[in-house]
């Protein structure tokens, strides 16, 4: 049997367990791992020091990893011993208590301390820094017995501390060295909100001011300042700032500037030393919030788990100040320069304040007061380095204002009670929602969705979650994958999948999971369809479609109802039927004793409780009166809805009927990313409601106009316009051109309308209308891949294709007791 | 205890499953990519969903209605979802399924 490994974590706090988190899930059984702590407790969650001291929590809401934990998964924590030297040469640590521990690797997340300022009278009884559990205790402590506090600091710490004490009973004073409050992460006009709305809740602040000396003899009594006033106080809070804590790296010979220095792989200069959280410095930047050191616990697990595959490329960090009812958030750069650009938003009245830096139409920084509730999406747009070109006049007005295809937040979240409901589809409560965070110490989306089921289904809450995950972690929380992969079974990205499948000439789905080396031996329910699609849109009439990889309603070519049974509906071509085809319907109706018939919104015909083993011979009565499957069930095209035209109309212009029909005989039968749905409305009047759909054309006197991206649904979004043409030839050329570029371009399961807000409409109006040549590629590649995709798929299983889809086995019984053979 | 044939193996799709109706109980009998075969009942614990209709991976499947993740060996609901549904004795023999008749499904079908 091979010796496990001994791997020693200095550092009881949020970075360094974190990577032990991380390390258990990748290689449980890797290492022999002892965990040293300063502090006398078990893991907990440092940035909701600030609720605990507000009253608003207490310390058992925000333990992350109770002794209990340590004990059940093997691990030696000895909390209250500090480690003081590394003996690297014979690879030891060695702590206060004398206790000596060998490793064979190392992590040092030693964290930072507040800076105290050299003031005379600093080490009087009744001044305290912030920064711990035990401060915290003390600034509590104080809280039930004196009256004035005073704290020196106006940046988000001081203004917590101020907060919490006020909250506990004191009169507090606010010290500031400089002119506005946070000028870290606000602007002077955000600043001044922020001071005038602490002011309404009584705090007191004396700024711009330095302080000269702490006053008192037994205990502090007051605090001078340089011009010689004095302000009264029991309690001193000194909240000036952190410095990272290197003293240990420093003793031990490994390399420090400001922090301990570390490499792409959280490595110090002694590689068999992993260092992360507050007291490295990464590429010259050292991090005092929580999202960055996240993504470095997941570096350093890789590689202590011999992954190897991991690299930390630095972080841009947002903040959010954890006073109950201010909303203020800010990102990046938010002062801006000479080449940059200022959009800003004020409604004093309301106090409501955002501002955008924008260089190059991309945001660099945002400062949000009052209504933070687009922080997370600018974000997002400033990370993924988003154009915003295209929403540029809205974006301002936040994601709402901008189309946004149902992942918004509503009004502050932490406005609502607990009993409100956040996830409309899987009925989840907000109470619901926070309590797991804390009781199950969630960290991620995904891990709220796997355990509430919020936000797992239609995803239009996605928002709304986030800003609670958001609030009940802290403030400086922050959903921050640089990469998304595909789901959980790879590391890689649909873009990357889909580059490799073409580049590589990957044809089968095991192929692909083979080169791209798949974490699951046959995928999941979430990669494998997204697969199917993507091979079968590549290799057009070569791929062999996978039937095994798709949903059960693209498996039984009708969409599965709660109780198991499916619903049929043929296809009308452009919304028209005839006597003879209603009359077919009304047959198999009775026939098959279809419980529920009902007109669809996109003007179909859907036969609802259909059992499984009756859909073939369903299918083929349908067939015998000219029917073909109408895909209602598919990430597929849909329907084209058409008006009446002017045929009929006295108000139309073109002959809107026929030409729906003409789109939906070319575009029938192709599979997409996801559901396509077309529709043609004769005149501006738009009877056919084109403009909410993945392509409306809107027919005019002078030709006809395309619109692309809407889509009704979960939240909707009103079509972008793209080109008007002249004739019914370009209408179908364009309308194919652009359905190859989605089903080429966007994510398995993203609608044309998320899918056109993420690359933008300047992408496809280039790749669509400019783009003569490479549009009309597009639209012979469609062309050929409707060749192999306009088989009726009811008509090959009415005639017996996968019988065994359909049918039950049968059970008969056996000659003699199985047992017997078996054993 | 007694036996029931369910025919050949290769009347069940790989990473794929059939269903079997024995007195009032629906059996879903699955076949996972390794050419293990496993039988429970076709209830998804959480809302009563068709487990036979779900997408197989691994030994675990994907309920087609809310995507609960089943795992095919005890029937339990995996990652954070609770619950469970029965599992059943099933066999194969000589190329052929075998499946132990369920004691529910014989009390449910006298």
């Amino acid at each position: 049997m091979i010796r496990k490994r001994k791997l020693v974590l200095v550092g009881n706090g949020m970075a360094g367990m974190r990577a032990i988190e991380e390390l258990l899930k990748l290689a449980p059984e890797m290492y022999d791992i002892t965990v040293f702590g300063s502090e006398p407790h078990g893991n907990y969650n440092r940035i909701l020091l600030s609720p605990v001291l507000a009253a608003e929590k207490t310390v058992a809401d925000i333990m992350l990893n109770t002794r209990e934990w340590y004990v059940e998964n093997g691990i030696t924590l000895y909390a209250g011993d500090e480690v003081v030297r590394v003996d690297r040469a014979r690879r030891r640590v060695i702590a206060k208590s004398g206790l000596e521990v060998p490793y064979d690797r190392l992590i040092l997340a030693t964290g930072s301390n507040p800076i105290m300022l050299p003031l005379p009278g600093k080490d009087l009884p009744g001044v305290v820094s912030y920064r711990d559990i035990a401060d915290v205790d003390r600034m509590i402590a104080a809280s039930r017995e004196f009256k004035s506090a005073v704290v020196i600091g106006g940046g988000l710490l001081g203004l917590e501390a101020a907060y919490g004490l006020q909250k506990r009973g004191m009169d507090v004073t606010v010290v500031h060295l400089g002119a506005t409050l946070m000028e870290r992460q606000l602007d002077a006009s955000a600043g001044t909100l922020l001071k005038r709305s602490l002011e309404e809740r009584g705090l007191r602040f004396v700024m711009p001011a330095q302080t000269a000396a702490i006053v008192g003899d037994e205990r502090v009594r007051a605090v001078r300042f340089a011009d010689g006033s004095e302000a009264a106080a029991d309690l001193v809070v000194m909240a000036v700032g952190i410095r990272p804590n290197v003293t240990l790296a420093k003793a031990s010979g490994v390399a420090c500037e400001r922090g301990v220095l570390v490499n792409d792989t959280m490595q110090t200069y002694d590689p068999r030393i992993y260092a992360l959280g507050e007291c490295v410095q990464h590429r010259g930047a050292c991090y005092g919030l929580v999202a960055p050191l996240f993504e470095q616990a997941k570096v350093v697990a890789n590689h202590l788990a011999e992954f190897g595959i991991g690299r930390y490329a630095g972080s841009q960090t947002s903040t959010k100040l954890k006073v109950t009812g201010i909303d203020l958030f800010s990102a990046g750069d938010f002062t801006g320069g000479a080449d940059t650009e200022e959009l800003v938003f004020k409604d004093p009245a309301r106090g409501v304040y955002k501002k955008l830096v924008v260089q190059a139409n991309k945001i660099k920084g945002a400062v949000l007061y009052g209504d933070t509730v687009d922080g997370a999406w600018y974000f997002q747009l400033m990370r993924d380095g988003t154009a915003i070109n295209d929403f540029r006049e809205n974006v301002l007005f936040g994601q709402a204002h901008v189309g946004d295809s149902g992942t918004a937040g509503a009004d502050a979240v932490t406005l609502l009670p607990d009993t409100a409901e956040i996830c409309g589809c899987n009925g989840v409560c907000k109470g619901d929602i926070v309590k797991a965070i804390t009781k199950k110490s969630l960290f991620t989306l995904d891990e709220v969705r796997a355990h509430t089921k919020a936000s797992s289904s239609c995803g239009s809450c996605t928002g709304l979650v986030e800003q609670l995950l958001a609030n009940t972690l802290g403030g400086d929380y922050s959903e921050a994958p640089a990469k998304k992969p595909m789901c959980p079974c790879t590391i890689y990205t649909h873009e990357e999948v889909r580059g490799a499948i073409v580049r590589e000439r990957l044809k089968t789905i095991p192929k692909v999971m083979e080169f791209l080396e798949w974490k699951t031996p046959d995928g999941c329910h979430k990669c494998r369809p997204g697969l199917n699609f993507y091979l079968l849109c590549a290799w057009p009439g070569e791929y062999q479609d996978d039937k095994q990889s798709r949903f059960i309603n693209e498996r039984a070519h009708g969409n599965i109802q709660r109780d198991g049974t499916y619903s049929v509906v043929p296809r009308m071509w452009g919304g028209v039927t005839s006597a003879k085809e209603l009359r077919a319907i009304a047959d198999v109706a009775e026939k098959y004793a279809v419980p529920t018939v009902k007109v669809t919104g996109g003007q179909r015909i859907d036969l609802l409780g259909v059992k499984k083993e009756d859909l073939p011979n369903v299918w083929r009565d349908l067939n015998a009166a000219g029917f073909v499957s109408g895909h209602a069930y598919g990430k597929a095209l849909r329907t084209v809805k058409t008006c009446v035209g002017k045929e009929w109309c006295r108000f139309g212009t073109q002959d809107s009927t026929g030409l729906g029909i003409k789109l939906e005989r070319i575009t029938w039968g192709s599979w997409h990313p996801h559901k396509v749905k077309l529709a043609v409305s004769g005149c501006p009047r738009n009877c056919a409601e084109a403009t909410i759909k993945d392509l409306g054309v809107v027919c005019v006197d002078s030709g006809y106009e395309l619109h692309v991206g809407g889509n009704g649904g979960i939240k909707i979004r009103g079509t972008d316009f793209l080109c008007k043409v002249a004739t019914e030839e370009e209408v179908i050329e364009y309308c194919c051109a652009y359905l190859q570029l989605y089903r080429e371009e966007a994510r398995y399961l993203e609608r044309t309308a998320p899918w056109i807000e993420r690359v933008g409409l300047s992408h496809v109006r280039e790749r669509i209308v400019d783009d003569a040549k490479g549009r009309n590629a597009l639209y012979a590649r469609f062309l050929e891949s409707q060749k192999y995709s306009q088989t009726d798929p009811w008509a090959e299983r009415a005639a017996g294709t996968q019988a065994e889809e359909f049918a039950p086995l049968r059970a008969e019984p056996r000659p003699e007791p199985v047992a017997e053979l078996v054993s | 205890m007694s036996w029931v044939d369910l025919g050949p193996l290769a009347a069940l799709p790989e990473r794929g499953a059939r269903c079997v109706r024995i007195g009032g109980l629906t059996v879903a009998i699955f076949r996972t990519s390794t050419g293990e075969v496993f039988a429970l009942r076709d209830q998804c614990p959480h809302r009563g969903g068709p487990l036979s209709q779900g997408i197989v991976h691994g030994t675990r499947v994907t309920c087609p209605l809310h995507d609960w993740v089943i795992d095919l060996k005890t029937g339990q609901a995996t990652g954070a979802d609770e619950g469970a549904t029965s599992t059943y004795n099933v066999r194969v023999v000589d190329g052929r399924i075998a499946l132990e008749l369920p004691a529910e499904a014989l009390a449910k079908a006298s």
